[in-house]
């Protein structure tokens, strides 16, 4: 045997050890796979979305008392684990359906995940939670709003967002309020992408509407990442409907603002469905030539010292970027998951499903404004709710209805510019 | 004719001259080398991000930005072709094919490290903002990009047609070996050649950026429209380019408008096939 045997012999001896010595770390450690688009057109929400699960993790991990009732603030790591850390593993889903689907499965069979959190669009929600469905893996998801994802029967699939039926419900309530205020609300218009948050958003707000007896009067489709908007704009300046409401990603609500100024068209009310208009950069880049645009949010700052702004400012020193409802929805999201797993006292998949079954979090327990968390049986937060919110100044949004909520009154009408 | 249709129309004929713009570069560099560059795109995004830089660090608008994003993406051009395209020429097409797509992701990545995810914009008056002219708006940025994407096509045409540079590169395209028994250095041709179009490509990313959103992906958009330009309008044929991007950018514009945004591409697309099936070699070019 030669010293370069030896050698060999007792470096993978030194492997050997150290591998076991890993596994023994990794026993305390929980993982969770995290499929975000971290790359493609909406690769800045996944962005914000990684800065979010950090702080989440960081809240999660490390004790922060002054954040009061919030679950898992009070002491470092997971209390029903003994003391276990919860690792992310982010996985990029490209905005791709098929990519999501892919990286569920690896992140299920390889990185041997204790639940999955994603995906963001409602179509790779859609697809990658059928893996998680097939393994019997739970898929928790916070901030996709297609209403059919919850439709489908399946036993592994939680989602604590507010979904489009609730704010389809909020719409049809706030533009009845406008118009008992003296506003033109009767013409609505929709306007969305060709995908499945598109799509189906434009369905079940359009049914909204119907079962009011205001039938949407005009229905604007356009594919997805736009080179040119300017049919669409102009379809809407001359059909001149009252009512705007924009189901949009970020890239296309850019154009559509741009497209509007240059050919000087401004609804009279116009309200965005979230997503693209919730987007920090989507303020920065046309904030100024959307001013009095309305959206939802389930997020409000809330007074300085209360855990929302603690969380604020954490998110915002991790990120660079103020806090806003998308990435709210996924903090909270995450904190609910692994609440479950911490109740579950394990990360057998049965125990963390049944835990999220029996998740009842009340208000004070909660960062965002919901009215709690309790999943129905099909895996819907039942106590999910939202407000609407204007960017009046161009620069932030605040809350404008319903009343009890409202820091300001609407305006109206839309000013644009 | 009514008038919103109109305004459709001229609408449609910006954003043809745009498509033109942008295309103009990757129909030099396919038609003359038989390359097809798929970081074209991302040459585009990056003539956008330089433009952006020279508006936030300087102030400048497109006066300076588009000058520099011309010089920048020109130098860039020379050094993609000596580092990688002079290599992958003499492999086989799924070299250059896998090439160039790995240099498009290296692009957009790095891009994409270095100023983030974000959606950036310029502000909307950076170019005079948007004048009406017997009731037809028209944006003054869109305006200046097509008023280029006319001259940027003229002056190619000239260039290939009426000079002696031009005259070399279209030997090189020809025949490379032939050429270098000429006294013709293919490397030197082609490297220029590479230099312009990519300078033709950054001018145009700086001029869209005046107008349309900036990000690490906006490649990927601009891109396929690029590629059908480029075939519908005869590889390698610059006017071509022009004439099947204004045709392209009404046809949009009109199937948009009146059928509907979601079916404008199998308009687009449906008249695209058909029109190769009859004239593969596309509108100006040889076969």
């Amino acid at each position: 045997m030669t010293l370069k045997h030896v050698t060999g012999l007792l470096c993978a001896a030194a492997m050997s050890l150290a591998l076991a010595a890993g596994a023994r770390a990794e026993d305390k450690v929980v993982k969770i796979g995290v499929i975000m688009p971290m790359s493609g057109g909406t690769a800045s929400i996944g962005a914000h979305a990684k800065a979010a699960i950090e702080v989440a993790m960081d809240i999660i991990n490390n004790a922060h008392p002054e954040l009061g009732n919030l679950p898992l603030a009070k002491n470092a790591g997971l209390a029903g684990l003994g003391g276990a850390k919860v690792e992310a593993i982010f996985a990029d889903n490209q905005g791709n359906p098929a990519t999501g689907q892919n990286q569920a499965l690896r992140l299920i069979t390889e990185d041997k995940v204790a639940a999955v959190f994603g995906a963001y669009q409602s179509g790779i929600t859609l697809t990658s939670s059928a893996i998680a469905e097939k393994y019997g893996i739970p898929y928790l998801n916070s901030e996709s709003v297609a209403a059919n994802l919850t439709e489908r029967g399946f036993k592994w699939f939680f989602r604590t967002t507010p979904i489009a039926t609730d704010f389809a419900k909020i719409y049809v309530d706030f533009l009845a309020d406008l118009k008992a205020q003296g506003g033109k609300t009767d013409n609505v218009a929709v306007v969305h992408d060709n995908t499945e948050y598109g799509t189906s958003v434009a369905n079940t707000i359009s049914a909204a509407f119907k079962e009011k007896g205001q039938p949407i009067a005009l229905d604007v489709a356009y594919p997805v990442n736009a080179t040119d908007l300017q049919g669409q704009v102009l379809q809407l300046k001359d059909k001149k409907p009252d009512v705007i409401i924009m189901i949009s990603y970020t890239s296309d609500a850019i154009l559509f603002a741009k497209t509007m100024q240059s050919l000087d068209y401004k609804p009279p009310v116009l309200l965005a469905d979230d997503a693209g208009y919730s987007d920090p950069s989507f303020i920065k880049a046309v904030g100024k030539i959307s001013q009095g645009v309305f959206n939802r949010s389930s997020w409000a700052v809330g007074p300085s010292g209360s855990p929302s702004a603690i969380i604020a400012d954490m998110y915002k020193k991790k990120s660079g970027e103020e806090m806003d409802d998308t990435v709210g929805r996924q903090m909270q999201g995450f904190f609910v998951l692994v609440d479950a797993i911490d109740r579950a006292g394990s990360t057998d998949p049965a125990k963390v499903q049944a835990a999220l079954k029996a998740t009842d979090l009340k208000p004070d327990q909660l960062m965002m404004g919901y009215k709690g968390v309790k999943f129905d049986d099909k895996g819907q937060n039942v106590l999910a709710s939202g407000l609407i919110i204007q960017l009046q100044d161009g620069e932030n949004y605040v809350a404008v209805w319903p009343k009890a909520n409202a820091a300001k009154a609407p305006m109206l009408p839309y000013k644009g510019w | 004719m009514s008038f919103v249709l109109v305004q459709v129309i001229v609408g449609g004929l910006l954003l043809g001259a745009v498509y033109a713009l942008f295309s103009s570069g990757l129909t030099l560099v396919w038609g003359m080398m038989n390359i097809v560059n798929f970081a074209h795109g991302d040459f585009v995004m990056l003539g956008m991000y330089v433009a952006y830089v020279v508006y936030t660090l300087m102030g400048g608008g497109p006066i300076l930005g588009a000058p520099l994003a011309t010089l920048v993406l020109a130098t860039l051009g020379v050094i993609v072709y000596f580092g990688l395209i002079r290599d992958i020429m003499k492999g086989p097409m799924l070299a250059q094919i896998l090439g160039t797509f790995g240099l498009a992701l290296l692009l957009r990545y790095s891009v994409f490290w270095w100023f983030g995810a974000n959606f950036l914009s310029m502000p909307q008056d950076i170019v005079g903002g948007t004048f009406a002219v017997a009731g037809l708006r028209i944006e003054a940025s869109r305006l200046l990009a097509g008023v280029v994407a006319l001259l940027v096509t003229f002056g190619l045409h000239l260039l290939l047609t009426r000079t002696s540079l031009g005259s070399k590169m279209l030997a090189v395209a020809e025949d490379a070996t032939a050429a270098q028994l000429m006294g013709i250095r293919p490397d030197t041709m082609q490297a220029i050649a590479w230099a312009i179009a990519a300078g033709a490509t950054g001018l145009a990313g700086a001029l869209i950026a005046n107008f349309f959103y900036i990000v690490p992906t906006v490649g990927e958009t601009l891109a396929i429209v690029a590629f059908v330009t480029v075939s519908l309008g005869g590889f390698g044929s610059v006017p071509g380019a022009l004439v099947a991007g204004l045709l392209i950018g009404v046809i949009e514009s009109l199937s948009g408008y009146l059928i509907g945004a979601v079916y404008k591409d199998i308009v687009v697309y449906v008249l695209f096939l058909f029109f190769l099936w009859f004239r593969p070699q596309g509108l100006m070019g040889k076969m």
